[in-house]
């Protein structure tokens, strides 16, 4: 016997722009086990008409247990099965076939047109490649040269930067605030 | 969901950021410069010619060693948008669960400090230093007066908090359905079945040679034994740690375990990690701890008292009163569910490591390393891998609440007349198995037969071989059991451990039991 499915819809996100393109989507979510997601967009006719972009893309690997019920997720143009381009309207479709949660959505919901990064990746500065190149002090009793000298310094700024970069994740030890540690509580927040 | 390409970025941006302040690459480094004199490297081709130098010196497969055990202690990355707490533990409901257990332990600390009077940490003044220097390796014959001092909490006080955890989003209902478990565990987290568990304990299967099983008295040593032994010298040779996980996953000889254990977890006995275990004992003996009683007590009513680990007695102190002022076992809190608490020195925040863990695993240990700082080093390693999760909440599938609900579905399933006879008389199995669990075994099984459980842990870089032999030892005893009319009697039928052989106990449950 087939278990009854629960659907909502959610209509409607943004106002009607000229021509907003989507990137990504990034949203957390809250017991969905799939999403389809439909845009409406103007078709090869002339008319705007509703496409789908996503069919049941799967959030809960198994929709009864909690794995994926609380993850975050992001969804990228190149998943889509249609183009993002001059889209007026989103439109998303929750399913949840388990009946043992009693509500499900998704949350957080953000949208990102090309060109905004989504949420910081937060990548280090790969400035180590950047070596600066020897340059021999060549000072014979003239001054030097003020290309040289702000080139040299730039080099040590980013000398400096790439030291300060290098956080060592090694740890100093315990501290004693005036020579003292006596503890007497723990505090509870 | 990250996709595959971004998330491999951001582990390598993480493991790299990770490793740049670590002693290996100022290592790594020094071994470049100094490879600069070598007539080998050529200006050319500078860059190409370190790497080869580095290969064949065998550096590269340190860092590739450590490269393995980064990814195997963190998590997969995040998604970005996710704050921290998301990693520790994804479900917010179990995140609440586990600050509520975390107050009540403090507020248990708190009232113990203000009833006796005694503060929870201090200088020590220097004359009590000097003694406690003196007899730093014979502290077991120390005999404190520790009547006043009462555990923080008891394995059936964490038992009842997991027991009455909840999903609010999950109909709990009061009758019985087939929304509700039939065991103690509530919360509907997933767990392998039998299937699964044969696939990824494959190397445990009855066709492949173990050691448990395979090296006993009747079978002689040329089938399985000798070659084994030599394959386990040769990857200790080749220093792979990858290699040699799946190695013990069949097992360690006894005269290579150390060795081995060490390579998995990377541990190396550099002179810079004497000195860290040099400068904890120094806090020690600086600075004294309300959780220095508790472990004397917790010691003195366990381990001295085991006919097997008294003899370590004086390590056990070492190794423990070191590790609840070490530090860096911080770090492990970012993946873990549990948040330190902290405290304040004259107004001041201040971070208190986590002292209150239970209960220790150190005994078996010693059976192993002898200097105290290898010793200590492969326990904190053992303990922010893998037995932290033993008792914080968490959803997580080596976590204690996954381990419980993994070990009942298991007996549910595959010994339905069993479970139900035991919750029938009121003896819900995980009741008397729950403490082998949050044990790891340690002080129930024979010595060698834990060791060769721990094997397997590293192996397979996970704790659930736990809740399968649990289950095991259930079947194995089931004929016992389906007698007995009370939770007492249950009990008595479990109670020794101590002659049971593991290895077969598992290979028949996974492998050879009719399902």
């Amino acid at each position: 016997m087939p278990v009854p499915v629960r659907e909502r819809c959610r209509c409607r996100c943004g106002a009607d722009a000229a021509v907003p393109q989507v990137q990504e989507i990034v949203f957390r979510n809250f017991y969905t086990a799939f999403l389809s997601v439909r845009v409406q967009r103007p078709g090869p006719g002339g008319p705007r008409r509703w496409v789908t972009c996503l069919r049941d893309h799967r959030l809960m690997p198994c929709p009864h247990t909690e794995e994926g019920s609380q993850d975050y997720f992001s969804l990228h143009r190149h998943q889509m099965l249609c183009d993002m381009d001059q889209v007026t309207a989103v439109r998303f479709i929750l399913r949840q076939p388990s009946p043992v949660w009693l509500h499900f959505t998704i949350e957080e919901l953000q949208i990102f047109p090309p060109g905004q990064k989504s949420p910081q990746k937060d990548f280090p500065s790969w400035l180590s490649q950047l070596s600066p190149p020897e340059q021999p002090a060549s000072l014979h009793g003239e001054l030097p040269d003020p290309e040289k000298v702000s080139t040299e310094v730039q080099q040590m700024w980013v000398l400096t930067e790439v030291i300060r970069a290098r956080q060592a994740a090694a740890r100093i030890g315990r501290f004693d605030v005036d020579g003292c540690y006596d503890i007497n509580l723990l505090s509870y927040t | 969901m990250l996709d595959p390409d971004s998330g491999l970025s951001l582990t390598i941006a993480r493991i790299v950021q990770r490793l740049k302040g670590s002693s290996l690459h100022s290592q790594l480094e020094r071994q470049a410069r100094v490879s600069l004199h070598k007539p080998e490297i050529k200006l050319e081709s500078l860059k190409e010619d370190i790497k080869d130098f580095l290969r064949t010196s065998g550096w590269e497969k340190k860092l590739q060693n450590a490269v393995y055990s980064e990814l195997n202690v963190f998590p997969s990355p995040c998604h970005p948008a996710a704050p921290p707490e998301h990693m520790k533990e994804p479900l917010a409901y179990m995140r609440k669960a586990q600050g509520n257990w975390e107050k009540r332990i403090l507020k248990s600390l708190n009232s113990m400090c203000t009833e006796l009077g005694i503060p929870l940490a201090q200088k020590r003044p220097v004359n009590e230093q000097k003694e406690l220097l003196n007899k730093w390796n014979e502290m077991g014959t120390d005999e404190p007066d520790l009547s006043l001092f009462r555990p923080v909490y008891a394995p059936k006080d964490f038992l009842e908090v997991l027991m009455n955890l909840r999903n609010p989003n999950y109909e709990n209902g009061e009758q019985l359905s087939f929304r509700n478990h039939l065991g103690l565990i509530q919360v509907p987290l997933k767990v392998k079945d039998i299937p699964e568990l044969k696939e990824d304990f494959s190397e445990l299967g009855l066709n492949i040679g173990q050691l448990g099983i395979d090296d006993s008295a009747q079978v002689p040593p040329e089938f399985f034994e000798n070659e084994h032994v030599r394959v386990g010298q040769k990857v200790l040779a080749e220093q792979d740690s990858a290699a040699a996980q799946q190695y013990v996953r069949q097992g360690c000889p006894t005269a290579l375990r150390a060795d081995l254990w060490a390579l998995i977890l990377n541990i190396s006995n550099q002179p810079e990690d004497i000195l860290y275990y040099e400068q904890l004992k120094s806090n020690v003996i600086q600075h004294d701890l309300l959780v220095d009683s508790l472990i004397y007590k917790d010691v003195k009513l366990t381990a001295s008292n085991d006919d097997y680990y008294f003899v370590f007695e004086d390590y056990l102190y070492q190794v423990l009163l070191c590790f609840s002022r070490d530090t860096s076992v911080l770090e492990h809190f970012t993946y873990s569910s549990a948040t330190p608490p902290k405290s304040y020195i004259r107004g001041k925040l201040g971070m208190e490591e986590y002292a209150v863990f239970y209960p220790p695993n150190v005994a078996p240990l010693c059976f192993l390393y002898h200097e105290p700082s290898r010793l200590y080093q492969i326990f904190r390693e053992m303990y922010v891998r893998f037995f932290f999760r033993l008792h914080s909440i968490s959803s997580h599938a080596s976590g204690i609440v996954s381990l419980c609900l993994l070990f009942e579905t298991l007996l549910q399933t595959h010994l339905p007349q069993l479970f139900y006879h035991l919750r029938e008389i009121g003896a819900q199995p995980l009741r008397i198995s729950f403490k082998w669990l949050v044990r790891a075994f340690s002080g129930y099984l024979a010595t060698d037969q834990l060791l060769l459980l721990w094997d397997r842990i590293l192996g397979y870089n996970s704790l659930e071989i736990l809740a399968v032999l649990a289950a095991a030892v259930f079947a194995f005893r089931a004929v016992n059991l389906m007698e007995v009319t009370s939770l007492a009697a249950a009990e008595a039928v479990l109670a020794d451990l101590s002659t049971l052989k593991v290895m077969p106990l598992l290979q028949i449950f996974l492998f050879a039991t009719v399902t």
